[in-house]
């Protein structure tokens, strides 16, 4: 266990210097989200009302086809030089780095949520009506229901012709009940209409069941040729 | 002398491409082999097997005792055509990183003394910030054979080790393995260079579409029939 902590350490260390070199994950992610922001706000002008409404849905495309982009980016990085390989002859546990590819990708999109979310504030006035202590919790959950489906996917995905096309096209039907939970529970804390709380309990339990499941997967993902 | 490695009818299809066609063999410990042959002939097909990295279509492998590679990967090295490192970091950087997944510091030696060893061995100086991807391909590959040196493997699986490095260094790269050898390894070099193992290379194994069709230590006869 001390050694998949250590190994998840380092191998996310890794990843968080090369994106810092980089920076092609978070840049790409911040130009696509900013585009939804403000394309969408000149497309129609509705009143703060209509705005909470939409808004949770809104935010949380942006924030998915945002999140596509950093996936894609994780394993392309594995790709070159065939650095994956390494990683495979080694006595290393799979779900090391598919820990630290998860979590190295929801600092990614918490740290884009963090820098986008002031904007959608101010683009579309929204305030929180209901409980906005929950907020926090439906981010946190959300983005792991995204990244841990989307890294295990794109690792899925890694060595077919056209993965930018196959991530989306595996992800997307599957994370319908996470999204659908995370635009529920958003709009029902930015409405204050109806409690968000089976939505959130449904993502907490999304979250643990596709975290197990992907675990146990992604050796054969790892070791498949 | 005792076998590190057998392998049994080994066969690896690629959709109806056949790139192993039973190939069944066994190879000493502490014996350096040179695998030539023409492009598609199946070297890295049977490195990559070895190494764990291909599936088998069917066929066996068994080494150091045992046919679950996974259990003894900690023993092996590998070195691929492509560097297997991260451009966008150093090499010591990157020899940190790999000595971390072989877990190296557990083994009773400091992970920064291993890295600086290794890089010492294959002749580049640790003190290089630069990143790998600014290195030339000679410096390239010299740092991918110190990352398959890292672990003190027992087994050492080279794919093309020379390509784009100059004659001395080439050479240079002869010694180092010959004295692997020596020390008791047991390494496999697939090479289109086979002159510069004339005289290190234990033995010369010449495929053809995806079998073993001869083994001689004589560089010469073997050159005289292809």
């Amino acid at each position: 266990m001390s050694s998949v902590a250590g190994l998840t350490r380092a191998t996310l260390a890794k990843d968080l210097r090369l994106e810092w070199r980089s920076k092609d994950a978070i840049n790409s992610m911040l130009f696509f989200s900013l585009l939804v922001v403000v394309i969408f706000s000149f497309s129609f002008d509705p009143t703060a009302e209509e705005s909470r409404r939409i808004a949770g849905g809104l935010v949380w495309v942006a924030f998915l086809f945002a999140a596509v982009v950093a996936l894609n980016q994780t394993w392309a990085r594995e790709m070159r030089n065939q650095v994956l390989d390494a990683y495979r002859v080694s006595p290393a546990p799979p779900n090391a780095l598919f820990l630290a590819k998860v979590i190295g990708n929801f600092i990614f999109v918490t740290v884009l949520q963090a820098l986008m979310t002031p904007l959608f504030v101010v683009f579309y006035n929204l305030r929180a009506l209901g409980p906005a202590y929950q907020l926090p919790i439906v981010a946190a959950l959300g983005t792991w229901a995204l990244v841990v489906n989307g890294t295990f996917f794109a690792a899925m995905s890694l060595r077919t012709r056209s993965r930018e096309i196959m991530l989306p096209l595996l992800l997307f039907p599957i994370s319908i009940p996470a999204l659908l939970a995370m635009v529920e529970a958003t709009g029902a804390i930015l409405t204050g209409e109806f409690s968000a709380r089976f939505w959130i309990v449904l993502l907490a339990a999304y979250d643990v069941v596709f975290t197990i499941a992907s675990l146990f997967l992604f050796g054969l993902v790892l070791q498949a040729e | 002398m005792s076998a590190a490695v057998i392998v049994t009818d080994l066969v690896k299809q690629f959709g109806r491409f056949a790139a192993l066609r039973g190939v069944s063999a066994e190879f000493a410990a502490g014996r350096l082999y040179a695998i030539l042959g023409d492009n598609g002939a199946g070297k890295t097909t049977l490195l990559r097997a070895l190494a764990g990295l291909t599936p088998l279509t069917r066929g066996s492998i068994s080494m150091l005792g045992t046919t679950d590679l996974r259990s003894v990967c900690g023993q092996l090295g590998y070195m691929a055509h492509p560097s297997l490192l991260y451009d966008e970091m150093s090499g010591m950087e990157n020899l940190r990183y790999f000595a971390r997944l072989y877990e190296i510091s557990d083994r009773g030696q400091n992970n920064e003394d291993r890295c600086a060893d290794v890089i010492r061995a294959v002749k580049l100086d640790s003190s290089l910030t630069r990143p790998v991807g600014q290195y030339s391909q000679g410096m390239r590959q010299r740092m991918s054979l110190a990352r398959a040196l890292l672990n003190d493997p027992k087994i050492l699986l080279l794919d093309e080790p020379f390509s784009n490095v100059d004659i001395r260094s080439a050479g240079e790269m002869v010694t180092l393995l010959t004295g692997l050898r020596d020390a008791g390894k047991t390494i496999f070099v697939v090479t289109h260079q086979a002159a510069l193992l004339e005289g290190a290379a234990d033995e010369f194994i010449w495929m053809e579409a995806g079998q073993i069709v001869s083994r001689t230590s004589d560089l010469a006869a073997m050159t005289e029939t292809k």
